[in-house]
C-alpha cells in the first residue's frame, strides 16, 4: 500500500475541508484533544456528532412536516443544533443553522405570514441537510484514508 | 479517586479540581471532558440537570465546581444554577452558543461566576479553578476568628461534610490549629476548606424573622444581623444568605405570577408552634446531634396569610436512622404535616421512628418524617441515554411537589405510619401530589423503591408507588423510600415554591381546600451547605 500516497490525500482532503470552509478552528482543537490516551478521539467525536445531528434534525424534520408553526419550539432545536455544530467546527451547517433562525425570528415579528414562513424555513433546513450530509461524506473518506494510510501519526496534524 | 490524603491535595491545587460538567450536547460533554482530563482535573459528566442536582446533593463536597450549559431540554440551565447556589452553593459556570449580553447577565445575576461561550477553548477551561479558589479565599474570611463551639463542629462533622473529613478538617485539633494560623495563605487548604455557616432551620428561621420585621424592603445585612444577635455569624454571612433569599423570593414572585390561575403548587400554610420541641438542644446557628448519625429534620411553614410571620414547624432532632451503611451522612428528614381535616392520627413510631414519638401533636397533626431516597448510583449519571422521559417544560410551574416517604428497611413502622398518612392524603385529595417520576431523571436509578404501604418489595416502578393500600387520588402518588444516606431528595424542580425558604410572599395559592394544609418538608442538607 501506498502509505504516503494515502496520507497525501487525506492530507489534501483535510486541507480542502478547512479552505472550503466546512470546518473551522475548532476542528484543530480535536486535533490538539487527541492523545496516546485517546487516539481515534477526533474521529469518536465527529461520529458521536453525526449521529446526535442526525437525531436532532429529525425532531425539526418532524416539526416542519407537522407544518407546526411553532418558531419558537424550532427556534430552540435549532439552538441545540448549531450548538452542536460548533463542537466540531462545522462551519457551513452552522451557517446554515443562522439562516434557519432568522427565518423563525422574522415569524415572530410578522406571524400573520406563518406560511411562507415556514416555507422559508423548510428551505432553509434542506440546505442544513445538504451541507450535513456533504460533510459528513468528506469526512468519512478522510478518516478512512487515515486508516488506510496507517499509523496515528497521520491522523494528528498534518501540516497546518 | 476521592478521597485524596490530605498534603497531596493541598500541594497539588489546582489539580485534580473535582468538576461536574453538564451538558445535554453528548458532543460536547466529550469534548469538555476530555479538555478538562488534560487539565488534570477530575471530571464527572451529566447529561440532564436534574440528574446533575441529583449526584450534587448526593455526593455533597465531592465536587469543587460546576460547568453547565444554559440551554437544556429537562431544565434551564438558570434554574440549575440557582439550586445549586442556594443548596451546594458552588462554584457555576455557564456555558452557552448564544453570547448576547442579556444572557450573559442573566447568568451573573443569576451566580454564575463566569459565562463561556461554545466553541469552548481548553485555555479557558485551564483557569476556572480561580472561581474555586476565590469562593474559599471568601469562605476563609467569613470563618476566621470566629468561636466554633466544639458541639458545632460536632455537628457539622456529623452532618456528613465528608468534604471535612477527608481533609482532616474539623477535627477539634483542627480546630485549634485553624485558630493558630490565622493567615491563612493559599498553601494551607486543608485547614480551611469548607467551614461554613450551616444554616439551618432554627437559624434560617431567625434570618426570616428578622427580615419580616425590619421590612423587606428596608432589610440589609447589618440590621438582619443585629436583629438575629447570632453569636459567630457574621456580616458576610448574612449579606451572601440574603442574596439567595432574595433571587428565591424573586424566582417565586415571577412564578406566582405565571401561574396566577390556580396550579395549586403552593400551599397554604398556618403558623404552627409546636407544642415543644422534645430532643431538641439546638442552640442556633447549629443543632446538636446526640448520635453520630444525628441531623435534624424540620419543615417549614409558612403563613397562612400575608400578614402572619413564618413560625417554625416543630424541628426535632431526628433519631431516625437510616441504618447506614458505613457512611457517616446522616439521613435526612423531610417532614410532612398537616392541618386541617386529618383526624387525630399519631404515628406510632417503632423503633428507627423514635424521634416521633417525641413529637406531640398539635390539633391532630401527624408529623411524619421522611427520607430520602437511596444513594443512587453515580455511574448512571454518565449514561446519557438512560432517561427516556424528559419533562415538559411546565413542570417546573405546575408541578406539585412529591412527598417523601421513609420507611426503613424491614421495620414494622410503615404499617404504624400508613394509618396516618392515608388520613393525611384522604384530606389533602385536592392536592395533586402527582410526580412522574420518570420526569425527575429517576427512572432506572437503583435503589429506588417503590415500597410505600406494600412496604415489602412492592414491585412499583421506580418512583412510582401506586400501591394499592392507597386511597385512591385523582393522580398517583410518589412516594420514594430511602434506605440510606441523604440523597438531597428536593423535588427537583418542583418544590421551587415551597422548597426553601416559606415567606409571606407565597401564601397565595390553596393547595387543598381551606383548611388543608400542606407543610413542606426541607432538607436540611439540601437547604444548608
Amino acid at each position: 500500500m501506498d502509505y504516503v500516497n494515502l496520507r497525501r490525500q487525506a492530507a489534501s482532503l483535510r486541507k480542502g475541508l478547512f479552505d472550503q470552509g466546512y470546518l473551522d478552528e475548532q476542528f484543530y482543537q480535536l486535533e490538539d484533544l487527541q492523545d496516546d490516551a485517546s487516539p481515534n478521539f477526533v474521529e469518536e467525536v465527529v461520529t458521536l456528532f453525526f449521529r446526535d445531528s442526525a437525531r436532532l434534525m429529525a425532531n425539526i424534520d418532524q416539526a416542519l412536516d407537522k407544518c407546526v408553526k411553532d418558531f419558537n419550539k424550532l427556534d430552540v432545536y435549532m439552538q441545540q443544533l448549531k450548538g452542536s455544530c460548533t463542537s466540531i467546527g462545522a462551519s457551513r451547517m452552522k451557517t446554515e443553522c443562522t439562516a434557519f433562525r432568522e427565518c423563525c425570528r422574522d415569524e415572530n415579528i410578522e406571524g400573520s405570514h406563518s406560511l411562507s414562513i415556514l416555507n422559508l424555513c423548510m428551505r432553509s433546513f434542506q440546505k442544513i441537510k445538504r451541507e450535513h450530509s456533504v460533510l459528513r461524506q468528506k469526512l468519512e473518506s478522510y478518516f478512512q484514508l487515515l486508516r488506510q494510510a496507517g499509523p496515528v501519526e497521520c491522523a494528528t496534524r498534518p501540516n497546518k | 479517586m476521592e478521597s485524596h490524603s490530605v498534603p497531596s491535595r493541598a500541594e497539588a491545587f489546582p489539580f485534580g479540581l473535582r468538576v461536574l460538567v453538564v451538558d445535554d450536547d453528548p458532543t460536547w460533554l466529550k469534548i469538555l471532558e476530555k479538555m478538562l482530563r488534560k487539565c488534570s482535573y477530575e471530571v464527572t459528566t451529566c447529561g440532564l440537570a436534574r440528574v446533575a442536582l441529583e449526584i450534587l446533593r448526593e455526593r455533597k463536597n465531592k465536587f469543587d465546581i460546576v460547568i453547565s450549559d444554559v440551554n437544556m431540554p429537562d431544565m434551564d440551565g438558570f434554574k440549575l444554577l440557582e439550586h445549586i447556589g442556594l443548596e451546594m452553593d458552588l462554584p457555576v459556570i455557564m456555558m452557552s452558543i448564544d453570547g448576547e449580553t442579556s444572557r450573559v447577565m442573566k447568568g451573573v445575576q443569576h451566580g454564575a461566576c463566569d459565562y463561556l461561550l461554545k466553541p469552548v477553548r481548553m485555555k479557558e477551561l485551564r483557569n476556572i479553578w480561580q472561581h474555586v479558589y476565590r469562593k474559599k479565599m471568601h469562605e476563609v474570611k467569613e470563618i476566621e476568628g470566629h468561636e466554633f463551639t466544639c458541639d458545632d463542629l460536632q455537628l457539622i462533622r456529623e452532618a456528613g461534610f465528608e468534604g471535612f473529613e477527608e481533609r482532616g478538617f474539623l477535627t477539634r485539633e483542627d480546630k485549634k490549629r485553624k485558630e493558630e494560623h490565622s493567615d491563612q495563605d493559599g498553601s494551607d487548604q486543608s485547614a480551611v476548606k469548607k467551614a461554613r455557616v450551616v444554616w439551618s432551620v432554627d437559624l434560617h428561621q431567625k434570618f426570616v424573622n428578622a427580615v419580616n420585621q425590619i421590612g423587606f424592603d428596608k432589610v440589609g445585612p447589618k440590621k438582619i444581623l443585629d436583629l438575629m444577635n447570632v453569636p459567630g455569624l457574621t456580616r458576610e454571612n448574612v449579606a451572601s444568605h440574603l442574596q439567595k433569599y432574595r433571587l428565591y423570593l424573586s424566582r417565586l414572585q415571577k412564578q406566582n405570577e405565571d401561574s396566577a390561575l390556580g396550579n395549586n403548587r403552593r400551599a397554604d400554610f398556618s403558623p404552627k408552634e409546636p407544642p415543644a420541641k422534645p430532643d431538641l438542644t439546638s442552640p442556633p446557628p447549629v443543632q446538636q446531634g446526640t448520635t453520630p448519625n444525628s441531623s435534624s429534620g424540620f419543615g417549614f411553614v409558612a403563613p397562612k396569610t400575608e400578614t402572619q410571620p413564618i413560625k417554625p414547624i416543630s424541628h426535632f432532632e431526628e433519631d431516625i436512622k437510616v441504618k447506614k451503611k458505613g457512611t457517616s451522612m446522616p439521613p435526612l428528614g423531610m417532614l410532612l404535616s398537616f392541618t386541617g381535616t386529618i383526624p387525630n392520627a399519631e404515628i406510632k413510631p417503632s423503633e428507627p421512628l423514635t424521634t416521633l414519638k417525641h413529637q406531640t401533636w398539635t390539633s391532630g397533626l401527624p408529623v411524619m418524617q421522611f427520607m430520602q431516597y437511596p444513594k443512587h448510583d453515580h455511574e448512571r449519571c454518565n449514561l446519557l441515554g438512560d432517561y427516556s422521559c424528559l419533562p415538559k417544560p411546565d413542570l417546573y410551574t405546575s408541578a406539585p411537589s412529591v412527598i417523601s416517604i421513609n420507611m426503613q428497611n424491614g421495620t414494622g413502622n410503615l404499617l404504624d405510619v400508613k394509618p396516618a398518612l392515608m388520613d393525611c392524603i384522604k384530606a389533602i385529595s385536592p392536592l395533586t401530589c402527582t410526580v412522574d417520576g420518570s420526569t425527575l431523571g429517576l427512572d432506572g436509578l437503583p435503589g429506588i423503591k417503590g415500597c410505600f404501604l406494600e412496604q415489602t418489595g412492592s414491585n412499583a416502578e421506580p418512583g412510582h408507588i401506586t400501591g394499592s393500600d392507597l386511597v385512591p387520588l385523582p393522580e398517583d402518588l410518589h412516594l420514594y423510600s430511602s434506605f440510606q444516606e441523604i440523597a438531597c431528595f428536593e423535588n427537583v424542580g418542583l418544590m421551587n415554591s415551597i422548597d426553601l425558604f416559606q415567606t409571606e410572599v407565597e401564601s397565595s395559592s390553596n393547595w387543598c381546600d381551606g383548611s388543608e394544609l400542606l407543610d413542606y418538608p426541607l432538607i436540611d442538607e439540601c437547604l444548608f451547605a
